[in-house]
């Protein structure tokens, strides 16, 4: 990765990284955007009915709702306006930072098309949300709002009477307009959620709740910041004056001075192009990943690989090959990104196994177990010195601190793609005195569950299991973002030191040479395609 | 829990920090939508343009069930109606409003937006519903004081055949 995208990516890890000062990698804001985005609309939902007990609708009972409820009740309605208005502004925030972010790790294109295009209705149906909202309120806000938005929308020539009319003069409004408004405010944001709900169809165990500790701070920190500074109230809307100064909300109504300044034709095409463009992206160009592949010879549909899938890629269903098993799993192509945290999930990843091929259930086509055990042997092959010195083998996400080329560095899509077995592979037959697991940064994984899955295997927390006869000092991981690798160095250096003061490992089987030879032999096995043929 | 109140107190500050200034940004800068010494002047009516008539022959009437004899017969589309607007005697608007619907059966409509420095103005306006007929169907002339931050609308009332400021305007 190079360029813009690139420069951009460090810069969020770089940023990121003062932000897990303050908030620790778990709490860390920027690792939970989509979970923010969520628990943001549930304040604006929940403030926005509690605001909706007090609101009246009508030309002037509107206004003297809201007046009432920020002046005389401001202890709890105004609080809840304030909350109301700055939740849905950090909203915004939230989304645009989250799709940049996005971009900037490559994480739209290939399987991930879903989640981008349908992200891409979220925006507008934000913005028509508040857009909404500000009318409600019947200032003069509201009242510039309304009038930009009609002559705007007049502009396209589809409705029978220009809709702009409403706001001609104080006697064209009727109070069955805010009726009408009333009900757009409510059910715009229930397709909203709809399309949340969409957005995330295509990803497992789906994070729309931030950790309680960061949902707490945000929370109060949005109570203090209404109490601090309360939404203003502009004057009433009065449509025998022509709004001149406009305290405008940058965050919901930055488009509004654009929209004055410049010819309707063009924001329509700018509207046009931006929801195509942005619609288009993840084919600009398009990216394809080698979607893992089944090998029924050696799956009998344990369903490890089905549940560890961040992406729900992998189902099961009825076995198709004769064996004696009820089920096999199914790879959907469309919906694998290639991470390899299924192979890493798979029973039959042994890189011991020394009889046939070394084949495993499920494999990924770029980088197979094969492949990676022969690798593995090359890398350790690499490294200075003899056993006991604190050569160190590693195995490196390609998304952190280890991305680059190293002696004795073994990149990988993701560590929860290394087996375990293949940590005590590594150190049983002394290719290396110990093993550096090397991830993303340690707020969030790339893959986004490859380091939760690492590090509940490496603790004998879920199947497979890193076992027990593997010496745990002999083994470090690193969740360092890409920023990081002096880092990466450091702890790497300091752990070689360590294992070079440790005595002798004395389990060590060293490799034979029939292990030495590439176990490649894919083609002799059943693929699930060929099955089904 | 403990181990995490530097944590809680150091992101509570930033999210603090983040919404104040989303607080500030909800607000300010203000935007200019109109200069301060500028008012509107608005112009937006519906009303329909004439349509085609002419009376049926006692033949074809004849040729008629008795329920629908009527004497008149009319084209479904209606005439465009032509609207001018004159500020101090300078045309601003001469425009020929189509009628609506797909068949044209339905009013012209307007809707003109005239930003103008606060003031007094002569306004003449003139509005032809019939391009056959000869002159104007409504003429109007008023002098329109316009102060800074006012919005004047200008409707128009096809049942009367007049022009309509709002607020009402010297000599309408």
């Amino acid at each position: 990765m190079a360029g813009p995208r690139a420069a951009l990516r460090r810069g969020f890890d770089r940023a990121e990284r003062v932000l897990d000062r303050a908030f620790g990698p778990d709490w860390n804001p920027m690792s939970q955007l989509g979970a923010l985005g969520w628990f943001l609309f549930w304040i604006v939902a929940v403030t926005g009915i509690y605001l909706f007990i007090f609101f009246d609708t009508g030309v002037q009972a509107a206004y003297g709702s809201v007046e009432w409820l920020s002046t005389d009740h401001w202890w709890h309605a105004g609080v809840a306006r304030s909350l109301h208005r700055y939740a849905s502004d950090l909203l915004v925030l939230v989304m645009f930072t989250h799709l940049v972010r996005e971009w900037a790790k490559d994480r739209y294109r290939g399987a991930r098309w879903f989640s981008w295009v349908s992200g891409v209705p979220v925006i507008w149906f934000v913005y028509l949300s508040g857009i909404t909202g500000y009318w409600l309120v019947w200032d003069q806000v509201a009242q510039w709002v309304a009038l930009t938005t009609t002559e705007l929308l007049d502009t396209l020539g589809i409705f029978g009477e220009p809709i702009a009319r409403n706001f001609l003069s104080p006697a064209t409004l009727s109070d069955r307009f805010f009726t009408l408004m009333v009900f757009l405010h409510i059910a715009i944001p229930l397709l909203l959620l709809l399309l949340m709900w969409i957005h995330v169809q295509r990803i497992a165990l789906a994070r729309t709740r931030p950790p309680r500790g960061l949902a707490a701070i945000t929370l109060a920190g949005l109570v203090a910041g209404s109490l601090i500074l309360p939404a203003p109230l502009n004057g009433p809307a009065d449509l025998a004056a022509a709004p001149q100064e406009i305290a405008v909300d940058w965050f919901m109504l930055g488009l509004y001075p654009v929209i004055e300044s410049v010819p309707a034709g063009v924001i329509w095409a700018g509207v046009v192009l931006f929801t195509v463009g942005l619609a288009g992206m993840p084919w600009l160009p398009a990216r394809r990943d080698a979607a893992a592949e089944v090998f029924l010879d050696h799956c009998n549909g344990c369903e490890r690989c089905v549940v560890d899938c961040p992406y729900s890629a992998i189902t099961l269903v009825p076995r198709s090959d004769g064996a004696p098993f009820r089920w096999e799993v199914e790879v959907n192509p469309d919906r694998c990104v290639a991470c390899g945290i299924c192979m890493g999930a798979c029973p039959s990843s042994s890189p011991f196994r020394r009889s046939g091929d070394l084949i495993t259930g499920i494999d990924l086509p770029d980088q197979q177990l094969a492949e990676l055990r022969a690798e593995v042997i090359a890398g350790a092959a690499a490294l200075e010195g003899g056993p006991g010195t604190g050569r160190v083998l590693t195995l490196a996400c390609r998304h952190g601190a280890g991305e680059g080329a190293a002696p004795g560095r073994v990149g990988v899509p993701c560590t929860a793609m290394v087996p375990p077995s293949m940590i005590d592979f590594i150190i049983s037959r002394g290719l290396a005195d110990g093993v550096a697991v090397a991830g993303c940064a340690e707020r969030e994984c790339h893959n986004r569950l490859g380091k939760r899955w690492t590090d509940a295997r490496f603790a004998r927390e879920r199947d497979p299991f890193l076992r027990a006869r593997v010496p745990r000092e002999r083994v470090l991981t690193v969740w360092a973002g890409p920023t990081e690798a002096p880092r990466l160095g450091r702890e790497t250096a300091a752990f070689a030191d360590r294992l070079a003061a440790l005595p002798p490992y004395e389990r060590i089987r060293p490799l034979e040479e029939d292990e030495r030879e590439n176990g490649n032999g894919n083609a002799k096995q059943t693929r699930r395609t060929e099955a089904a043929q | 829990m403990t181990a995490r109140l530097p944590h809680l107190a150091a992101g509570f500050a930033v999210i603090l920090a983040v919404v104040l200034g989303a607080a500030v940004l909800s607000a300010r800068p203000v935007w200019h939508s109109l200069p301060a010494d500028h008012g509107l002047l608005r112009l937006s009516f519906t009303t329909s343009g004439a349509r085609r008539c002419r009376d049926r022959t006692p033949e074809e009437l004849a040729a008629l069930p008795r329920n629908m004899r009527q004497d008149q017969i009319c084209e479904r589309r209606r005439a465009p109606v032509y609207v001018e607007l004159d500020l101090d005697g300078a045309p601003r608007l001469a425009a020929t409003l189509p009628p609506g619907g797909l068949a044209g059966s339905g009013p012209s409509r307007v809707y003109r937006r005239f930003e103008l420095p606060a003031g007094a103005y002569e306004v003449a306006l003139r509005l032809r519903t019939d391009p056959e007929a000869e002159g104007f169907a409504a003429e109007t002339r008023a002098t329109v004081t316009l102060q800074p931050g006012q919005s004047v609308a200008i409707d128009y009332d096809g049942a009367n055949a007049r022009f309509v400021f709002d607020p009402p305007q010297e000599g309408e």
